[in-house]
């Protein structure tokens, strides 16, 4: 199976006032048509390894990998025009919250029709038929009613799906969800990620799930990369998060309180220098 | 004593046909020294329950106790010395431009204590900060940092009830860790007793001895610590929300 992500000694600097600063530092791993988790910490470099593979780190940030393939395209030679074919098109991405990525002074049809008249000509009633058959895909009742609305007057849940459906009606190869249910209700959440799930299944996709939820993606996902302080750690699958190995994933499961297994205290995470400087363990499959 | 008494809690907003009903007939006791947790999904009232109690909203009817003391529309100081609440974000709720030293220092002060600076010291101690963070402003301190700051506040007019407004919902597990650990011992020594909001069941399984699950504004269950454990409960949204709380299971149909 050829991969869809290639990625080799990625690396994000920021220049700061203390010198240079690495959000992500040598990370090397592929995604094939999988459901790939990413976990760690706030700070862990994550997201930012989400937002490289689409190149949206903006100036003074710096992207270097040696090797950074899109079905064997290198992504960082691409000119910004390339890019803009890839990005919505090809690879999409789903933002924490829908409230701050959904443009609020512009409807729901008109966001959806936008996207894929961008990226494939159509004209508004196909566009229209298109947009139409995507909210129903994410199981949202009376899209005619949802499409002429504003953000505002979609409630959390809805507007996660609504962004699911804008970012998959290009029917990209790959997606890339970040923090996709973290600010919606747990019944909520468990909709949105059935959605993500069929879709995904159905048609062939690759799935980078970036989440700090241990639990859910140990049950959501088919493999798992736990990255500490911009490296990875520790590669494990999925179904077998609970036995992994390394301290720091160890320490992270010890620290969530269980509802089958109540403890006096909970186990606090002793963070131990030498994580920081290991070298990265490779994410490839 | 300190004992929490809630009978048919009623909260709106609005007038007319504008009108919500935020919290509709809440009931429930917390015992002196115990936790209870509020459950539900966003827009259930629990938060609002914590607010009306704190005299934060004024259109509520009902009857609420803390202790001996009825409480009115108008509370007595001794209210407010007695009773504390801790915010869900510690990024908004701590003053950008006031030091550690000025947060908990103004807090004393308006509570007329008298030995703000030992009593400024005691409270870092007790939050597990050490000294070097009194004069440090917000932006120097991690979020767990930040929320031993907002309970050290809390803890400074040496309260008998804190309300917990999702008080960990905001910091990554393992400093999620540390904060409930330093809840627990707080409450061990200080004899404090705790309402706690949270929409993490897990939690508020470790933290509490009886949990109100809410809905729509209503209490549709109380439930003890024993019965969650063991899946036990008898209402169907809550068992919908304890099942939700394991992670991601593929529904029947759609693994079909």
């Amino acid at each position: 199976m050829t991969n869809l992500i290639d990625v080799e000694n990625l690396t994000v600097t920021f220049p700061t006032r203390q010198g240079e600063f690495e959000a992500v530092r040598q990370i090397s791993f592929t995604l094939g048509q999988e459901r790939l988790g990413i976990v760690g910490e706030s700070g862990s470099g994550k997201s930012m390894t989400g937002r490289a593979i689409l190149r949206l780190i903006r100036a003074p940030g710096r992207v270097t990998a040696d090797k950074l393939h899109y079905k064997g395209r290198d992504l960082l030679k691409m000119s910004e025009r390339e890019m803009q074919g890839v990005r919505g098109q090809e690879i999409s991405m789903v933002m924490q919250d829908p409230k701050f990525s959904l443009n609020p002074v512009m409807t729901i049809a008109d966001q959806i029709m936008e996207i894929y008249r961008f990226h494939t000509g159509a004209s508004r009633k196909q566009a229209w038929a298109k947009a139409i058959e995507m909210l129903e895909a994410v199981s949202i009742r009376d899209p005619e009613r949802v499409m002429r609305a504003y953000p505002h007057e979609m409630s959390g849940g809805m507007g996660q799906r609504i962004m699911i459906a804008m970012m998959l009606v290009t029917e990209p190869k790959i997606l890339i969800a970040d923090e996709p249910t973290s600010a919606l209700d747990v019944s909520v959440q468990t909709q949105v990620l059935s959605i993500i799930d069929r879709l995904v299944r159905e048609r062939g996709m690759g799935l980078i799930f970036i989440s700090h939820d241990l639990n859910l993606v140990a049950s959501f996902c088919d493999r798992v990369l736990i990255m500490y302080a911009g490296r990875i750690v520790e590669v494990c699958d999925a179904d077998k998060l609970h036995e992994a190995k390394h301290p720091y994933t160890r320490g992270l499961l010890g620290s969530l309180p269980r509802l089958d297994a109540p403890q006096q205290r909970l186990e606090v995470l002793k963070r131990d220098p030498a994580w920081r400087e290991a070298a990265s363990v490779s994410g490839a499959s | 004593m300190s004992d929490i008494s809630v009978e048919n809690l009623n909260v709106w907003f609005g007038d007319h046909e504008e009108r919500v009903d935020a919290v509709k007939g809440a009931s429930f006791d917390v015992p002196s020294g115990s936790s209870f947790g509020l459950v539900g999904e966003s827009g259930s009232g629990k938060s609002t329950i914590l607010r009306a109690i704190m005299g934060l909203v004024p259109t509520w009817s009902g009857g609420l106790k803390i202790g001996d003391l009825t409480l009115g529309h108008k509370r007595p100081k001794t209210f407010y010395k007695d009773v504390q609440m801790v915010f869900q974000d510690p990024y908004a709720s701590l003053h950008p431009r006031h030091s550690v030293d000025q947060v908990l220092g103004e807090t004393l002060f308006l509570h007329g204590f008298k030995d703000v600076d030992r009593r400024i010291l005691q409270l870092l101690d007790d939050v597990g900060l050490g000294r070097e963070f009194r004069f440090r402003y917000p932006h120097q301190l991690s979020g767990g940092q930040r929320q031993r700051v907002a309970i050290a506040r809390a803890l400074a007019p040496e309260p008998s009830v804190i309300l917990l407004d999702e008080p960990t919902s905001a910091l990554d597990v393992s400093v999620q860790a540390e904060v409930l650990n330093l809840l627990s011992d707080l409450r061990d020594e200080h004899k404090l007793t705790y309402l706690m909001v949270s929409h993490n069941l897990a939690v508020v399984a470790h933290m509490c001895d009886a949990t109100a699950v809410m809905q729509n504004g209503e209490i549709v269950e109380v439930l003890s610590v024993e019965d969650m454990r063991a899946m036990n409960p008898s209402h169907p949204y809550t068992r919908n929300l304890l099942e939700g709380s394991f992670g991601y299971k593929p529904t029947a149909e759609q693994s079909a």
